[in-house]
């Protein structure tokens, strides 16, 4: 078996997304030490501007893969096509991006391939012949090392972990797509409101708990993450304050929720059980407020101030948006 | 219609992660096991179907411990009719080789529908639904947290990065289930006596080896103890401080 390596690139909206280069980039380092090429690989209809960043982001080579039927992403109808591409381009790896698509696509390419497939990969590596990569378990609390014994190689890789790079224009091949009997399809794409920064992309995450009471006082969290200016800050949740029905589930962060990794992540309110460390505790630097000074979140920030919310959150508040306009 | 639901007995949530002796696995001393969270969620979606059609069945299966039976048990208290373990003392981690004997299994029982939860919180792999999908040959839809089912065709809705997506599936289907789907029930008194008389079958898995090795496994660093900058109010100037000068956060 050949050792290129496939890289599926995620396409929305005509454009690539940030973590395709990401895996790209990963990509072009195993390559080195194997010797083979990367192929970047878009699926669905009107490619051409993906296909251009695609041509200098380290990748040897470009596929397009056009299908008009495939213009909105089907799970069966886009693994048919990247498993047909790993046995046309002879791939000993297929790498994408650990995104709701990769999610849901990779494991069917990953079947179809009759191989397995390592999920949120965090660093990968090649030698004596074998792929190795290691991936978070339990939440974060533990990471496994794991040595692939089936071919091809197939993972999916963390978002903002592997940074992208540039390379010299690769060549850009077009193919046709067989689309084929499509069993799912997706039919409409909702955006959220554009002022609203996705957890897991915010630099700022800034999360309530039941400290604050009742559901209105959130305002309190609000006006914190609003005060770092637009698009940098989102708002988080712990679970007794979801299951409570105060915010929405996709604020929850923690082992049954989303796992954040933010520059800076604010504990308001929040005792600290271990399901809300899980989701949290790679932050690089973690702010608590509780007016309990034995709270386990203590144990885990970086800086933490024992006091009521209702009191500490309105002055970090103006302090913030002082400091923001000072810069 | 016929629902699979596969389900996963793992360990409570607040499992405090110790390695074994041998470096690859954790150290079951001391830990409880429960069903796996996002797998209630694919139970409650199975009975709310069948009572919504008021026809068909619900089978629980799960690839695991013999102790599952717990888990099968409760899964039955709470409506399913049946039960089936496939019976496994490896601790489940491959994706391939779990799913190699799931859908093996699921393709010997009448089945319109696979439901699943989004992830098994221990080995977090996140792609068994999917890859059944593949296998079986049938639709699918992941991470779901809003379905419908109109003349045999799903319409579900799922949050991906920044936006909402529609999705339509036709059956059969494997779905997964997301929180916020619904509110799980739980069994009460009735429900578990009537569980006693429902068929649980065990049956050895027919599982192969798997498709990757544990090398080592290891806990992440610990986080070094931080520092309480203050009490009340009167501290965020402090902490304020500290965010600019020591972190380079603001
Ligand atoms: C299977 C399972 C999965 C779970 N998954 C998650 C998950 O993904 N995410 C998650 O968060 N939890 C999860 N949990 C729940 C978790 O165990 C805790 O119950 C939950 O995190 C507690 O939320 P909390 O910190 O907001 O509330 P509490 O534990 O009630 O803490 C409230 C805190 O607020 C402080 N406080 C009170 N008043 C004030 C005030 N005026 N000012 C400042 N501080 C104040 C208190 O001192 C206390 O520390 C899970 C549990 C289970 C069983
Ligand atoms: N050993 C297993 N037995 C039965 N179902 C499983 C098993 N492992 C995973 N599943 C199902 O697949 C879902 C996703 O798991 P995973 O892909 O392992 O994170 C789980 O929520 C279960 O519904």
């Amino acid at each position: 078996m050949s050792q290129n390596i496939l890289v599926v690139a995620e396409v929305r909206g005509g454009a690539v997304k940030r973590p395709s280069l990401e895996a790209v980039a990963a990509a072009t380092k195993l390559a080195a030490k194997n010797g083979g090429k990367v192929i970047a690989l878009a699926v669905g209809s009107g490619l051409d501007a993906a296909c251009a960043t695609l041509a200098t982001s380290g990748a040897h080579q470009v596929v397009a893969a056009e299908s008009a039927a495939l213009a909105q992403f089907s799970g069966d109808g886009f693994a048919r096509v990247v498993a047909e591409q790993v046995k046309a381009n002879g791939c000993g790896a297929v790498l994408m991006a650990h995104t709701a698509m990769g999610k849901d696509l990779l494991p069917r390419v990953a079947a179809l391939l009759d191989t397995g497939l390592v999920s949120d990969v965090v660093a990968l590596d090649f030698a004596d012949g074998t792929y190795t990569a290691r991936k978070p378990v339990f939440a974060g609390k533990a990471f496994v090392q794991v040595r692939a014994t089936r071919n091809p190689f197939v993972a999916t890789l963390r978002p903002n972990n592997f940074e992208p790079t540039t390379g010299a224009a690769a060549p850009v091949a077009k193919v046709a797509a067989n689309a084929g009997d499509l069993l799912s399809v997706v039919k409409e794409i909702v955006a959220a409101a554009s002022d609203k920064v996705p957890l897991q992309e915010a630099k700022v995450v800034v999360a309530g708990g039941r400290g604050l009471k009742e559901p209105q006082h959130f305002k309190l969290i609000e006006d914190l993450a609003a005060a770092f200016g637009p698009g940098v800050a989102a708002v988080g949740a712990s679970r007794a304050v979801v299951d409570a029905g105060w915010r929405p589930h996709g604020e929850q962060v923690g082992q049954t929720g989303k796992v954040v990794s933010p520059p800076l992540y604010f504990a308001i309110g929040i005792s600290g059980a271990i399901q809300h460390l899980a989701g949290m505790r790679t932050a690089r630097t973690i702010v608590a407020i509780n007016k309990d000074p034995e709270a386990p979140i203590f144990k885990v920030a970086d800086y933490g101030i024992v006091g009521d919310a209702f009191e500490v959150v309105p002055a970090l508040t103006e302090a913030i948006r002082q400091a923001v306009a000072a810069r | 219609m016929d629902i699979v639901v596969c389900v996963k007995r793992v360990p409570t949530s607040d499992t405090a992660v110790k390695i074994a002796a041998d470096g690859t696995s954790f150290d079951p001393a001391g830990v409880q096991y429960e069903l796996n969270a996002y797998d209630e969620f694919a139970i409650e979606q199975a009975l709310q179907i069948k009572e919504k059609l008021g026809t068909g069945s619900v089978t629980v299966v799960t690839l695991g411990p013999k102790d599952a039976q717990k888990e099968l048990r409760d899964a039955l208290a709470r409506g399913a009719d049946k039960a089936v373990l496939l019976v496994t003392d490896k601790w489940v981690f491959d994706s391939w080789s779990a799913g190699t004997a799931l859908a093996n299994w699921i393709k010997t029982v009448p089945c319109n529908l696979v439901l699943c939860g989004r992830q098994a919180i221990d080995a977090d792999n996140n792609q068994m639904p999917p890859r059944l999908a593949a296998m079986l040959g049938f639709g699918c839809v992941t991470e779901v947290s809003k379905l419908d089912l109109v003349d045999g065709v799903f319409t579900a809705e799922r949050d991906i990065e920044g936006a909402r997506e529609v999705v339509t599936c036709r059956t059969p289907a494997v779905i997964s289930c997301q929180k916020g789907l619904n509110a799980p029930r739980y069994a009460n008194l009735k429900g578990i006596m009537a569980a006693k008389k429902k068929p649980l079958d065990e049956v050895p898995a027919a599982m192969p080896d798997a498709a990757m090795a544990i090398v080592s496994m290891s806990l992440p660093a610990p986080r070094a103890a931080g520092k309480i900058v203050g009490n009340g109010a009167d501290a965020v100037p402090a902490l304020v401080a500290a965010l600019r000068n020591e972190a380079k956060v603001l």
